[in-house]
């Protein structure tokens, strides 16, 4: 049994003009101590899928439409709110892309980490503080112990990452799901940020599901790679073999534009065209009207998870001919 | 923090300037002579003399103007004429009795105010905000005198619960007080819990969107801690600034809730004043109570400072 | 979310195609124009003089022969309310047009050019610092009772209050790129208020000026009813209510109607500015 086992996910949303659905059967397993990367461009449901994990999406609008998600055997779409809470942070953890924002500025950022074990631990004031501090220093905060008084304006943006990171893993998750979690840094920050994650996943040997849309950030980090498009999974695979054999069209067109490792933030896409709006996807294989080896017979469904090799698994009906 | 207080202290000194001069030039406004304005229009030639000389009014403008602030220098804003009392000393006794009751409404404009629109924004586009939100504008909407008529019509005649009007001291009789206080309190509180009910569920919704509030509940924390910690302690930032404004309607509300429950206070003097062109009791009362309301908004200020750290430390 | 079928509409047909959806909106217009129109023709549908006496028709109740009733003279309250909205609609918006013209001059002048900004502030602080109610009845104590004067009183209380909305967005749009470019390009002062900053300021401003007719409305009334708005016999609401207010027990209605009548004027006045701002200025609702 794996860590988390999420099985044919739909996360719809409600919204003015009719119900958008922004994951579409997603099914994956994540192992303990295992990396995940999920890519994917803005809008194809990866956050959106981490978010479901996590139960923070607001309902309504959304909704689990279908599917399951177990993490360690339990089922977290019907689990009570009481039980989630206890599941977020000693379970699963998250940070998130902005850590100028995600962070209450008008608590010291000693108390924002105390509060979190204090939630999930009956411990002694004096014991919550010594933890905090410890983890403060682990994350590489320098003389944590009268950074603990600092509020999240006093400190700089790489700090404030890793102050999310101090509070995500102070109550040592199983499961840690990282939202893009270098994008808003500066480039040599981004760098540091990640081997502090490969670093604390060394220590705490906890699995990260690593969400971004850089392809050098995945190459560094992950273990096995996730491909979505348009909120639909592509092509998953171990991350050697994706690198060096990917068989969906939209994964090479991803690969064909890597920037040299993590210099260059965020364009990554020089396929031509966007992604389609929720609500008007065309029929069939929604990557077809951007892809170059479409046929007509694209458009005809859906095309099902193919699997190519062991661990490898692509949506693609024509890649015996490519 | 102190530096905060001095820094708005010293901007507040030339807004009370011009205050003041404002207030001194207001008896040179009035169409024609004052002092026959004042005495009425079957004055003696004598009175009129008299007034002309005891308000200074025979001088020459600088002089007079000098003469004004020499007085505000010790404390001195003149002579009531219709109550022959020197104003300050008037406003000395009068003020306990309206800051007494503007501090009541002002605990049931919070209460209400703060409970229904924070219960609103978390129900938000239920039964539970469309009913405080209708409740909200009926009350800004509802003209305060004309709530105060309905419920002493309802509550003192009909029922016989509370008395009509009339005042007792809470030092005098505390229950004679809440007796005497609580209708024209919630008379004025109804329509400015309508307002901060509106304006503290905007906010609040929009603090709700922020990413620190997901932070929270990533992080395990209980609905309720979410909620009363880490979304209270900052849309109250905001609506501290409000504070300033309804203390502000307060005061404004206390002429006409005084004078219809005929409550001896600043707004009722005052009421009194302008209707008899009693000018220097008209005068200082207006001056002494915009330096108060001046220093409340120092004091706003400060609470703003001290609920927002990016403030306090820049401020520093 | 813009809908695309609005994208090809001008900006005003897509406002108003909103709004004519605002529910609230909707509602709010349905109760000023019942107000506004009984104004207008308050000639023709009240004819009878609202002051004319008539002892032995006095406190008559609602009824078949007086809509409203009649007071303690036996006036007639349907003439009186009537003519009470057309003085509270003429009030208003007299109000209204002065804040919208010294208000906007104020404002944008102190938001445009700097060196005006620090003295036209301190007058406009100075002035927002007195309690407005306070302000208004002292104004009146030296200009006089009469209805220009109420209106004078009015416009020097909340002509400030508009002039800082005019002069925070003057500020905002004076740093724009475009506007910068039409400084660069060489044109006027004047030319650049009227054509690039003042047509963008006035989504702010027209929210603040319907706002600012409920205030009005509600303010004159209860200067009138404190004795210190147009002088009696003048047929203002707040008037009516003064003088009914002794006899509230016997005939409650002479308090009652012109009360509703106010209480409907400024709800709709209040529901109206509500809709402009969701339509035209979302982002004002925090500060409401």
């Amino acid at each position: 049994m794996s860590l988390l086992e999420v099985r044919n996910l739909t996360t719809a949303f409600q919204t003015g003009r009719g119900e958008i659905t922004a994951v579409e059967d997603v099914s994956f397993d994540l192992n303990e101590g295992e990396i995940l990367g999920i890519v994917g461009e803005s809008g194809s449901g990866k956050s959106v899928t981490a978010l479901t994990i996590m139960g923070l999406l607001p309902r309504p609008p959304a909704r689990v439409a279908t599917g399951s998600v177990h993490f360690a055997g339990e089922n977290l779409t019907n689990l009570s709110d009481s039980r989630m809470q206890h599941i977020r942070g000693p379970g699963i953890a998250m940070v998130f892309q902005e850590p100028m924002t995600s962070l209450n500025p008008v608590f010291t950022i000693g108390d924002q980490i105390m509060e979190t074990i204090a939630a999930h631990e009956r411990l002694p004031q004096r014991a919550l503080f010594a933890r905090a501090v410890e983890m403060l220093e682990k994350v590489g905060i320098a003389s944590a112990a009268t950074r603990m008084a600092d509020y999240p304006h006093q400190l700089s943006g790489g700090q404030r990452q890793r102050v999310m990171l101090a509070i995500a893993l102070v109550c040592r998750p199983k499961l840690l799901i990282a939202d893009e979690p270098t994008t808003a840094l500066d480039v040599t920050i981004q760098a540091q940020i990640l081997d502090l994650l490969l670093d604390l996943r060394d220590e705490f040997g906890m699995a990260i599901m690593l969400i971004t849309h850089n392809m050098g950030v995945i190459a560094e980090t992950a273990d096995r790679v996730i491909v979505m498009y348009a909120g639909r999974i592509v092509e998953e695979a171990p991350v050697a073999t994706l690198f060096d054999s990917p068989r969906h069209p939209y994964t090479r067109g991803l690969l064909e534009c890597v920037p040299s490792l993590i210099t260059e933030r965020d364009r990554l896409i020089a396929i031509p065209g966007t992604l389609p709006e929720p609500i008007r996807r065309p029929p069939g294989c929604r990557f077809a009207p951007r892809c170059r080896f479409a046929q007509p017979d694209c458009a005809a469904g859906i095309p099902p998870l193919l699997r190519l090799a062991p661990g490898h698994t692509a949506a693609c009906i024509h890649i015996p001919e490519q | 923090m102190i530096g905060i207080a001095v820094r708005r202290l010293g901007s507040a000194l030339p807004i009370m300037l011009i205050v003041s001069l404002l207030t001194f030039g207001m008896i040179h406004l009035i169409p024609g002579d004052p002092a026959i304005a004042i005495a009425g229009l079957s004055a003696t030639p004598e009175q009129i003399a008299n007034i002309r000389h005891d308000l200074g009014l025979d001088q020459p403008i600088l002089g007079q103007l000098w003469r004004w602030y020499a007085n505000l220098a010790i404390g001195d804003l003149g002579r009531s004429l219709l109550l022959g009392q020197p104003v300050v000393q008037v406003m000395l006794q009068r003020l306990p009795v309206t800051l007494a009751l503007s501090a009541y409404a002002l605990m049931l404009t919070l209460l209400v105010g703060l409970v229904s629109g924070i219960a609103a924004a978390l129900r938000q586009n239920t039964w539970v905000d469309q009913a405080a939100m209708v409740f909200a504008m009926l009350g800004i909407s509802l003209p305060n005198f004309y709530l105060g008529l309905l419920m002493i019509i309802l509550f003192a005649v009909d029922l016989r619960w509370l008395p009509t009007g009339g005042y007792i001291a809470f030092t005098t009789d505390p229950l004679g007080w809440l007796a005497t206080s609580t209708m024209p309190a919630i008379s004025q509180a109804l329509l400015l819990a309508g307002l901060l009910a509106r304006i503290t569920r905007s906010t609040m919704l929009e603090v709700l969107r922020q990413d620190y509030i997901r932070t929270a509940r990533a992080k395990g924390l209980p609905n309720r801690r979410v909620v009363l910690k880490h979304a209270l302690a900052n849309a109250l930032i905001p609506i501290t600034t409000v504070v300033g404004i309804i203390v502000s309607l307060l005061i404004s509300g206390s002429v006409v809730t005084e004078t219809l429950f005929s409550i001896p206070g600043v707004g009722q003097v005052l009421t009194q004043a302008v209707l008899n062109r009693d000018y220097p009791m008209v005068q200082g009362g207006l001056l002494i109570t915009t330096a108060l309301l001046v220093l409340v908004n120092i004091l706003v200020d400060v609470c703003y400072a001290l609920l927002d750290p990016r403030v306090r430390y820049d401020g520093a | 979310m813009t809908a695309p079928e609005e994208i090809r509409q001008s900006p005003f047909n897509v406002t108003l195609r909103r709004l004519m959806h605002h529910r609230l909106f909707l509602l709010g217009l349905g109760l000023v124009s019942i107000v506004a129109i009984a104004a207008l023709l308050a000639p023709w549908i009240a004819p009878v003089d609202p002051n004319k006496l008539a002892m032995r028709f006095k406190f008559r109740p609602p009824d078949g022969d007086f809509i409203f009733g009649t007071d303690n003279f036996g006036r007639s309250l349907w003439s009186r309310v009537i003519w009470g909205a057309r003085l509270s609609m003429f009030i208003g918006s007299a109000v209204v047009l002065i804040n919208a013209v010294c208000g906007t001059a104020i404002g944008a002048a102190a938001g445009y050019f700097r060196r005006l900004d620090n003295i036209l502030m301190r007058f406009n602080d100075a002035l927002m610092a007195f309690p407005a109610v306070l302000l208004a009845i002292a104004v009146t104590a030296v200009l006089g009772p009469s209805v220009n004067d109420v209106i004078i009183a009015l416009g020097i209380v909340y002509t400030p209050r508009t002039a800082r909305i005019v002069r925070s967005s003057v500020i905002v749009l004076r740093e724009m790129e475009y506007v910068q470019a039409a400084v660069a390009a060489g044109a006027g002062h004047w030319r650049i208020l009227r054509r690039h900053i003042l047509p963008n300021a006035m989504a702010p401003l027209i929210v603040q000026l319907s706002f600012l007719f409920a205030y009005a409305v509600l303010t004159e009334a209860t200067l009138s009813f404190l004795g210190v708005g147009a002088v009696p016999p003048t047929p203002t609401w707040g008037n009516i209510m003064a003088e009914g207010r002794q006899y509230m027990i016997d005939a409650p209605w002479i308090i009652a109607i012109p009360g509703v009548a106010l209480m409907i004027t400024v709800l709709g006045l209040n529901l109206l500015g509500d809709g402009l701002r969701d339509v035209l200025d979302p982002r004002l609702r925090i500060q409401s």
